[in-house]
């Protein structure tokens, strides 16, 4: 019989779903606050302000680390049902586009400061109520994680709220930029509330307090929220925009160059 | 007081080891010097995230990547202590910035080098922060307080910054042949290059005298210089590379080792704007700032919003 069901190689039973869906679930964690430390690491001596050089480059810290945990748990997920031998990087350096589960608005270009901030700003809200579900998870490794990362993303939103307040009730120019990156990234957040079939949070439910947190913080800004935008989706499986590919090309240059070599 | 007994008692103080603070007499070509100096020092800090942040995106694994980040933004950090002690000898940052991206105001030659292979973050961490290390431990004893307690600060993180550059080739020398050779030849482009880290020979400095006697510096060129090589000739044996220098030699009456000429030639060059990125670095200095106006002109307009807000209800 043929199946789409994994096969664990050693045993040749299928890999439960459960299984299979919690490495799918952790994966995604990891992409995702991965390919955003990536994207935001490019900031790093060239930021606007000395000490938002810092800043900026404090949360990519925090995020490598996030995704090194998650990598970590993801990596004895598979080693312990496919008798594989991955390791944190393996699974950074090693997959490819199509196998990359973050979502797309991580990846996306980091255009201007305002740009920057405010994804920050929008994914940062919505993660910490993503980590808020998993910190009382069942499952004890990644609601261990969820508690670490949470602190981190909480004062992530804390500073990227404060900028996108700075800087849509600042001058006519921060005001315009904080509008046209509105502009760019609305569309990219319908995303974070669609579930995907491996996530144990059910993020459709979280949809309205993200809402009314960022009505609430683009309200202080004096920023209007969009209506009626269409909504970009395909991060969560697989499915990615160009950036992606240079992004892996760029990041994994040595891993693929000298296959096997230790750092 | 005459100003000759304000400098006979400025002198006195720095020979008997008191510290000079901000708002002490000092004399003004002292003042100068320092002012020069820790900006200059700050300059190098900033501008050396650029090279080591070429490799960010790069970096071979998860672990290096965390690690690089962490020493890119270290500098940022003594960067920030660094412009701070200099205001207090009556120079704002913007001004120090400006002088930097206007290519007024020096920074350390060394980071006008490209950083060419992965191997280059572990030769800038073991030969460049190594340098950079003898020079800042003297500067811990440096007679103008704020400078030398900023120094007390760096000087630890850059010890560690250099035992990581040490093992990142470390791990290196004892991969495949690509990587001990990328090792090898990272050294070979660093070595001398941080040997010029210390400045022109004590017969030809110009500044030497003066510092050493108001003990801005401790040590001549030639001493730190030779300290370095005694100390680098010794540690390269563990990572079994070898040094680009055919003349170098251990001379057991000297009790170091004797060493091949430097190309002065190449120093100058490069000091005088016609290193391999000198534009490029600043060019890349000049946009970060350039581009970043907007963003703390729009941070300052906030900040008068919100202070006459607050005005307003107070009254």
């Amino acid at each position: 019989m043929k199946t789409n069901q994994p096969i664990n190689q050693s045993t040749g039973s299928p890999i439960t779903l459960l299984t299979n869906q919690l490495i799918n679930q952790t994966l995604h964690l990891a992409d995702t606050a991965l390919i955003l430390g990536q994207r935001n690491g490019e900031w790093c001596a060239h930021g606007p302000i000395l000490e938002q050089d810092i800043a900026i480059t404090n949360i990519t810290l925090d995020l490598i680390g996030q995704a090194r945990n998650f990598y970590q748990y993801a990596a004895t997920l598979i080693n312990a049902s496919e008798n594989k031998n991955e390791t944190e990087d393996s699974l950074a350096y090693l997959r490819n586009e199509r196998e990359f589960k973050n979502l797309l608005i991580c990846e996306l270009p980091n255009g201007d400061w305002a740009q920057t901030v405010l994804r920050q700003f929008l994914f940062s809200a919505y993660q910490e109520l993503v980590l808020e579900k998993l910190k009382n998870s069942s499952n004890e490794q990644l609601a261990a994680i969820a508690a670490k990362s949470l602190k981190e993303t909480q004062y992530h939103v804390k500073w990227s709220s404060e900028w996108v307040i700075r800087l849509g009730d600042g001058t006519t120019e921060s005001r315009d930029r904080m509008i046209k990156a509105i502009d760019t990234l609305w569309m990219y957040t319908g995303e974070f509330f669609i579930p995907a079939n491996y996530e144990l949070t059910e993020v459709h439910l979280l949809k309205e307090t993200w809402f009314q947190k960022v009505r609430s913080i683009f309200e202080e800004a004096t920023l209007a929220v969009p209506e009626n935008t269409f909504m970009q989706s395909g991060g969560k499986s697989g499915i990615h925009s160009e950036h992606l590919g240079f992004i892996l090309a760029e990041m994994q240059i040595l891993q693929r160059t000298y296959p096997g070599a230790e750092w | 007081m005459s100003i000759h007994d304000l400098e006979i008692s400025f002198q006195n103080k720095i020979d008997s080891e008191i510290k000079i603070e901000p708002k002490d007499w000092m004399p003004e070509a002292y003042r100068k010097t320092n002012l020069r100096q820790i900006s200059q020092h700050a300059h190098s800090e900033i501008v050396g995230m650029l090279p080591e942040g070429n490799w960010i995106s790069r970096a071979p694994s998860l672990k290096r990547k965390a690690i690089l980040i962490a020493k890119v933004q270290d500098e940022a950090g003594h960067g920030l202590y660094l412009y701070s002690a200099a205001e207090t000898l009556g120079t704002s940052r913007e001004q120090m910035v400006a002088d930097l991206n206007s290519g007024k105001a020096k920074y350390s030659s060394i980071f006008n080098y490209p950083t060419l292979s992965w191997a280059d973050m572990g030769a800038v961490g073991w030969l460049v922060d190594g340098a950079a290390i003898l020079n800042q431990v003297m500067l811990c004893r440096t007679s103008y307080g704020p400078y030398a307690r900023a120094m007390v600060r760096i000087c630890k993180e850059e010890s560690f910054h250099q035992r990581q550059g040490f093992e990142t080739l470390l791990v290196l020398s004892k991969g495949t042949k690509e990587q001990r050779d990328m090792c090898q030849d990272a050294i070979n482009r660093w070595w001398w290059p941080s040997l010029m880290m210390f400045g022109p020979k004590d017969s030809e400095s110009t500044n030497s005298d003066q510092s050493m006697k108001w003990k801005i510096k401790r040590k001549t060129n030639d001493e730190l210089r030779q300290q370095f090589i005694d100390m680098i000739a010794e540690q390269i044996k563990l990572l079994g590379m070898t040094l680009p220098d055919a003349n170098l030699k251990w001379n057991a009456e000297r009790k170091h080792y004797d060493f091949g000429e430097i190309n002065w030639e190449e120093f100058w060059n490069v000091v005088k704007g016609n290193g391999p990125c000198n534009k490029q670095r600043l060019a890349d200095r000049n946009k970060a700032h350039d581009e970043g106006a907007w963003v703390r002109e729009a941070a300052m307009a906030y900040a008068a919003k919100r202070k006459n807000k607050t005005a307003n209800k107070a009254a």
